[in-house]
């Protein structure tokens, strides 16, 4: 992983092997912990208020606050519950799967930081199913603390591994799953602070966030707030993908502009081509077109152009690539991780999918197009999730964006694009049933 | 060694309530029977003190628990959009040749079973294959025989 120079997340990452606890602590490792269990638990909180941190996976919802949501121990008898969202399941973002790999035990630690805040004697580690390697790394650094009650205190930390399923990266959907049922979304309110794992106060943060917090306790509140631009302070390990020239992980101070992720850090698109646009922050973010990335990689910034940093996965498209097939590509991924509950959401991707297949093929009207907005309009703001609605918006971003194009496959009746779009004839899952029986679904 | 019935005993008292070992259950049960047949529901339900249809009921929302017979190795190539720009499909249709499968099928052996896969999580590594639950990074078409090779190897 390289960086702008701040690495905060990822910090000795580069020069040493921080999944080993004795090289952790060689670096300082652990001592913010007994920094942060030295102060009484509302000030840990008011600390994580003074670095205006965050939440990472997408959400943005300062982590400070959220905390300071939970009943006290006095208000509320209940257990309180501490789960980490480690279920990266955005397509573009891999970035909570590098941090678990490479700094375990600053994750760790941050997760014990934030069970002291919250007072909780239990943290539940929700990791997806197919993070085979992550959770090997983990499950060792947990066995290496073993002998260390010191530093374990009296936390237990559970890893749970997911078993394949997108939804279960939604908050209440993943209470649902850890509480060992289907994924499916719970109504809000109540939210998680007051009721969530069974029924008690429960606080959901990503692994990013949990691995910020060593540092943020280390260099104090007000230090950390010092990096980044206004509503957007500190670092933040932005995944880039698709077409540059090198891709990965790069931690970043926020507000570092676009231009420079995509033509800097990772070194432009590769083969001579031309950018065509960008996806900034997950499939789940409206698209900017080649000539929008002249702006900071921030909240504020980003609110401007209508689309967000989300789980920060910046996905770069050359000009080979035809909008329409990306549109049938993230619509059908959608439709497959629809997980049924809400019919907008279920009914409306699929109409999506078969809508956009038929621009693809040619067999489109013009009047198709707007039928395909009317959809999205249907699905915005009328289910329990967003998963249905980050899919119509990312969507109707495409046609917004790239109108011509589409309106192009209806006059051509065909793609202008082809197979020299690499996105052509994708094979998606949703196409693919294995694990039910592969009955055909009537149109 | 102890039983599937013990282990499941132990995973519940981890948390608040037994009902969070349901997933855990159902993955050991499937590692142990390959996938999850109606003795292996069974066998979870009595170790979970739930019923079957309730473990089938949660089995079959998940994409990585199996109802149905799945090959002794498993192949998945993700084809979300970051793999698929750097040629995912290509990829996934040399395995289709080398395993002379389609894919989403098991191969007549039972041996591997092949599927397209959403997003792994390993985006700026396309492309991602994985490999009984194991990623391999930067997979091309021509590494695609090796990969074969070594499942058919035993591997």
């Amino acid at each position: 992983m390289a960086a702008d120079g701040r690495m905060i997340v990822m910090a000795d990452a580069d020069s040493r092997d921080l999944t080993k606890l004795a090289e952790y602590e060689a670096v300082g490792g652990y001592q913010a912990l007994q920094k942060t269990r030295a102060m009484s638990p509302g000030a840990v909180i008011d600390e994580v208020i003074a670095s205006e941190l965050r939440g990472r996976g997408g959400a943005f919802f300062p982590t400070g606050r959220k905390w300071s949501f939970v009943p006290k121990p006095n208000q509320n008898p209940n257990p309180h519950y501490l789960v980490v969202n480690a279920d990266e399941s955005e397509p573009g973002s891999f970035k909570d799967n590098e941090i678990m790999s490479r700094v375990p035990h600053r994750f760790i630690e941050g997760c014990l930081i934030a069970a002291h805040a919250v007072e909780s004697k239990s943290v539940f580690v929700y990791i997806r199913g197919e993070y085979t390697g992550p959770y090997e790394i983990l499950r060792s650094a947990l066995e290496e603390l073993q002998t260390r009650s010191e530093i374990r205190g009296d936390v237990t930390i559970v890893l749970h591994r997911g078993a394949g399923a997108y939804i279960c990266g939604e908050e209440t959907a993943l209470l649902e799953s850890l509480e060992g049922k289907r994924g499916q979304p719970r109504t809000k309110p109540p939210f998680p602070a007051v009721q969530g794992l069974d029924a008690s106060p429960t606080v959901v943060n990503n692994v990013e966030t949990m691995a910020t917090l060593p540092p943020i306790m280390q260099m104090g509140g007000t230090e950390y707030a010092k990096l980044g631009v206004p509503d957007s302070r500190g670092t933040r390990v932005v995944s880039l993908s698709g077409h540059v020239e090198r891709p990965g992980n790069y931690e970043i101070e926020n507000g570092t502009s676009m231009h420079e992720l995509i033509y800097g850090l990772a070194g432009g698109i590769p083969g001579g081509r031309e950018l065509k646009a960008v996806i900034p922050g997950g499939s789940s973010t409206v698209i900017l077109k080649a000539d929008e990335i002249d702006v900071g990689y921030d909240f504020n910034s980003l609110l401007t152009l209508n689309t967000a940093m989300g789980s920060a996965g910046v996905v770069a498209l050359d000009d080979r690539c035809c909008m329409v097939q990306l549109g049938i590509r993230i619509s059908e991924f959608y439709e497959h991780e629809s997980c049924g509950k809400c019919t907008p959401c279920r009914e409306g991707t699929r109409w999506m999918t078969q809508i956009l297949r038929r621009l693809e093929s040619g067999e489109a009207l013009q009047s198709e197009l707007d039928l395909l907005l009317d959809v999205c309009d249907r699905i915005n703001g009328k289910c329990l999730c967003p998963l249905g609605e980050t899919a119509a918006i990312a969507v109707a971003s495409y046609v917004d964006k790239f109108r011509a194009e589409f309106i192009a496959h209806v006059d051509r009746a065909g793609c202008p694009f082809g197979d020299s779009s690499p996105l052509h004839d994708v094979l998606a899952p949703v196409a693919v049933h294995t694990h039910s029986a592969s009955a055909a679904v009537p149109a | 060694m102890s039983t599937y019935y013990d282990e499941v005993q132990e995973i519940k008292a981890r948390y608040p309530n037994w009902r969070s070992a349901t997933l855990p259950a159902l993955r050991l049960a499937q590692e142990h029977h390959g996938y999850l047949s109606p003795d292996a529901l069974r066998e979870c339900a009595e170790a979970l003190g739930a019923t079957p249809a309730f473990c089938e009921a949660v089995a079959s929302f998940y994409d990585m628990l199996h109802l149905a017979p799945v090959g002794r190795h498993m192949v998945e190539v993700c084809t979300n959009v970051s793999c698929a720009l750097v040629g995912a499909q290509q990829v996934l249709e040399r395995f289709e040749e080398e395993l002379g499968i389609r894919a989403g099928e098991t191969s007549g052996d039972g041996e591997v079973t092949l599927r397209p896969i959403e997003c792994l999580g390993g985006c700026g590594w396309a492309t991602v294959v994985s490999v009984d639950h194991h990623y391999r990074t930067h997979v091309k078409p021509e590494d695609v025989p090796a990969i074969v090779q070594e499942l058919r190897s035993g591997g």
